[in-house]
C-alpha cells in the first residue's frame, strides 16, 4: 500500500493556508489592539501576562497531568526577582526578567521533589502550601518592602527605558507570542509526547523508556519558568509588587484558566486566560459583562456593589465546564469550527 | 563465559504482604526463542513480567540479559536494555492517536529536547527532522501490523482487538531484543488471533526478536512456542518442549483444577 504521507505536515506549525491566514489575522489584531481598544490597554496587557502563565500551567496540568494550585508562588518569585534585580542591582530588564524565570524554574525543581511521590489531592495540597508559603516568606524578607511591596518604573533596557503603556504592551505581547509558539512546539514533539504519555499511563510510559522523575521535573521547570517570566512582566505592567498579589486564590484563578480554556490545548490556554482575566477585571461591574450581565439582568440581580463575587462566578463556570464541556472553550471552538465546515449541509 | 544464555531469571521471589506471588523461580531463554509462560489465574505470570521490567522489584534473585544484571532497575532503565513489553490490561495513551502511541515507542531513539522542540519552525529544523524521520519508521510498523485505518484515530476509539495490536506496535517501536507479551490474544476474535500468531512468528523470524509470551490459550501456545514453562503458586511446575509440558500430569491437573 503506497499511501502518500506528509510526515512534516503532521507537526508543521501553521500547516495549510487556512491556519496561516488565521494566524496572520491574529498577529495583526495583536499589533493593532492598542489602537483598536485604547481604553482597554491594561486589560489586554494583563491578558497577555496571564496567557503566559496559563501556557506554562497547561503544560504541567493539561499535558503532564500534574496538578498545581501554587502557581502564584512561581509568579511571585519571578516578579520579585525581576524587580529587585532592576531596582537594587541596576540590572537591565531583559536580564532581570530571564533571571526571574530561571529562579522560578529552580523552585520548580524543589516543588517537583514532593510531586514525584504525591498524586492527585495530595499533590494539590502540597502545591497549595508552596504557593502560600512563598507569599508569606516574601512578605517577611527585609528589604522587599513587607506588605507594602516595592514600586517599579518601566523596563530599563540599558540603552533606553520603556515606560509607556503601549510599549509595555508590545513587550508583553511579543514575549507571549514567542512563548505560545514554543509551548505549541514542545507539546507537538518528543518532550510533550512524553508528558502526555505520563498523564495517560505512567507505567506504559516508563516501560517505553521515559524517566518519570526526570520528565515530571522537567514539566515543573518549564511551567515555573513560564510563570516566572509572566511575574516579571506583571510587575512592570502594574508598576508595583506586593505579597497580596500572590494570594492563593490567584493560583486557583490560574488553574481555572486552563480548565475553562481546555486542558492540554495551547489555544485553550489563550482562550481561558482571556476569559477569566476579563471576568476578573470586570468583577465589580459584572452586570455590564456580555452574556453573564444579560443573565444577571434577566434574573434582576445587581452585582455592581458585591465584592468577591468573581470567585463565585469562576467557581460556577469551572463546574459548568467540567460537567458540560470538558474540553473547555477550546472544545466549544472546535465544535463551532466543525459546524461551519459542514455548513450549510 | 561465551555460552551465557541470552536471558536468565535466577531464583526470583516476590511477596505481597503475606502472599508469595513468586517463589525462587528460575529459567533461561535462548536468543531467538519463543518461550511461553503458562499457569492458572494468580499463578504469578504477570508478576514475573513486572519483576523483569522493573515495575516491581523482586525481593531476592536476579535477572540478566546478555550477562548484564538488570535486577531492581527502573522500567525505563530496563527498556534501555532493549526489553519491551505489552500489558495484560491494555496500557495505551488513551488521549493520543495510534500514530502518537507508537511514536512514543521511538522516544529512546529520538533526540529532541526542550530547546530544539521549541524551535520546530521550519522543515529542516532539528526537531522537525527528528519527527519526520521517526514518523516514517512508525508508518513502517503501521503497515506491518495493518493499522493504516487507525493511524490518526484516538486509540480510545478503537475496538479492543485493534488496541492490543497498537500496543504491540508501540512495543516494537522501541526496537527491543526481548519482547514480553502478557496475554496478547486474550479477548481477540479467532481471526484476530490467527493474524497475531502470524505476526509473532514474523517478529521473531524477520526481526530476530526473542519473545516471552504469557498465554492461556494452550492451542496457540502449542502452535508457536519453542519451549514452555508452566508455573503455579509462583513456582515452576515443569519446563520443556511443547510435548513435554502439555503432557505433564501436573500441568493437566493444574489447568483442570483452575478452569
Ligand atoms: N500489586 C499487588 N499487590 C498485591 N498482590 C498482588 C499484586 N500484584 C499481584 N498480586 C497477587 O499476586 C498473585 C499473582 O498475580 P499475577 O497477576 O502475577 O497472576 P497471573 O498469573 O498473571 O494471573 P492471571 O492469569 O489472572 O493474569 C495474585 O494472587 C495477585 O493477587
Ligand atoms: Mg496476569
Amino acid at each position: 500500500m503506497d499511501m502518500k504521507r506528509h510526515h512534516y505536515e503532521d507537526v508543521q506549525f501553521l500547516h495549510g493556508w487556512a491556519n496561516k491566514f488565521w494566524f496572520a489575522v491574529f498577529v495583526v489584531l495583536v499589533i493593532a489592539a492598542p489602537y483598536m481598544f485604547p481604553a482597554q490597554l491594561f486589560l489586554i496587557s494583563l491578558i497577555g501576562v496571564n496567557i503566559i502563565i496559563a501556557l506554562g500551567l497547561n503544560i504541567l496540568t493539561g499535558n503532564t497531568g500534574q496538578i498545581s494550585l501554587g502557581h502564584a508562588g512561581f509568579v511571585a518569585i519571578g516578579a520579585y526577582t525581576t524587580v529587585v534585580l532592576m531596582q537594587s542591582w541596576m540590572i537591565p530588564f531583559p536580564a532581570a526578567l530571564i533571571a526571574g524565570g530561571i529562579l522560578a524554574m529552580l523552585f520548580g525543581v524543589i516543588l517537583a521533589l514532593p510531586a514525584l511521590r504525591l498524586e492527585g489531592p495530595y499533590l494539590a495540597i502540597a502545591t497549595l502550601a508552596f504557593g502560600i508559603a512563598i507569599k508569606i516568606i516574601l512578605g517577611n524578607i527585609p528589604g522587599l518592602g513587607g506588605h507594602n511591596g516595592i514600586s517599579v518604573i518601566g523596563m530599563d533596557l540599558g540603552f533606553t527605558m520603556i515606560t509607556s503603556e503601549v510599549g509595555i504592551y508590545y513587550v508583553i505581547a511579543g514575549i507571549a507570542l514567542v512563548m505560545g509558539i514554543a509551548a505549541r512546539n514542545i507539546v507537538k514533539s518528543r518532550v510533550g509526547r512524553a508528558f502526555q504519555a505520563i498523564r495517560d499511563s505512567d507505567i506504559a510510559a516508563s516501560a517505553a523508556g521515559i524517566n518519570l522523575a526526570g520528565y515530571k521535573t522537567m514539566s515543573f521547570m518549564i511551567s515555573a519558568f513560564y510563570a516566572g517570566i509572566a511575574g516579571g512582566l506583571w510587575a512592570v505592567l502594574l508598576g508595583y509588587i506586593n505579597p497580596n498579589m500572590f494570594e492563593f486564590v490567584v493560583s486557583i484563578e490560574y488553574f481555572a484558566m486552563v480548565v475553562v480554556g481546555g486542558l492540554g490545548f495551547v489555544a485553550g490556554s489563550v482562550m481561558g486566560a482571556a476569559a477569566v482575566t476579563y471576568l476578573r477585571v470586570n468583577s465589580d461591574n459584572l452586570n455590564s459583562v456580555p452574556v453573564i450581565g444579560w443573565l444577571l439582568d434577566l434574573m434582576s440581580i445587581d452585582l455592581t456593589v458585591q465584592t468577591g463575587v468573581t470567585w463565585v462566578i469562576t467557581g460556577i463556570v469551572l463546574i459548568l465546564v467540567v460537567v458540560l464541556e470538558p474540553l473547555g472553550l477550546y472544545g466549544i471552538w472546535l465544535r463551532i469550527k466543525i459546524y461551519w465546515r459542514t455548513w450549510p449541509f | 563465559m561465551s555460552n551465557n544464555p541470552f536471558f536468565t531469571v535466577d531464583k526470583i521471589s516476590k511477596s505481597f504482604g503475606g502472599l508469595q506471588a513468586l517463589k525462587e523461580l528460575s529459567f533461561h531463554v535462548n536468543k531467538g526463542e519463543i518461550y511461553s509462560v503458562i499457569g492458572p489465574n494468580g499463578a504469578g505470570k504477570s508478576t514475573l513480567f513486572n519483576c523483569i521490567n522493573g515495575i516491581y522489584k523482586p525481593d531476592t534473585g536476579s535477572v540478566k540479559i546478555q550477562g548484564q544484571e538488570i535486577t531492581g532497575l527502573r522500567p525505563d532503565q530496563v527498556a534501555a536494555h532493549k526489553i519491551s513489553r505489552t500489558f495484560q490490561n491494555i496500557e495505551l495513551f488513551s488521549n493520543m492517536t495510534t500514530m502518537d502511541n507508537i511514536l512514543l515507542g521511538r522516544h529512546m531513539h529520538m533526540k529532541t529536547g526542550v530547546f530544539s522542540a521549541s524551535a520546530m519552525l521550519w522543515k529542516n529544523s532539528f526537531s522537525a527532522k527528528d519527527e519526520t524521520e521517526h514518523r516514517r519508521k512508525v508508518d513502517e510498523i503501521i503497515d506491518f501490523l495493518d493499522l493504516q485505518a487507525s493511524r490518526n484515530k484516538l486509540v480510545s476509539q478503537l475496538p479492543y482487538g485493534i488496541q492490543k495490536i497498537a500496543e504491540l506496535g508501540r512495543a516494537l517501536a522501541t526496537e527491543p531484543e526481548l519482547l514480553l507479551l502478557d496475554e496478547p490474544a486474550a479477548g481477540l476474535t479467532n481471526e484476530e488471533r490467527e493474524d497475531l500468531i502470524f505476526w509473532i512468528r514474523d517478529i521473531r523470524d524477520e526481526l530476530g526478536i526473542t519473545i516471552i509470551l504469557i498465554e492461556h490459550n494452550i492451542q496457540m501456545v502449542s502452535e508457536i512456542s519453542d519451549r514452555i514453562i508452566a508455573i503455579n503458586f509462583g513456582k515452576k511446575l515443569v519446563e520443556g518442549t511443547v510435548q513435554e509440558v502439555t503432557n505433564n500430569p501436573d500441568v493437566v491437573r493444574a489447568y483442570l483444577g483452575a478452569d
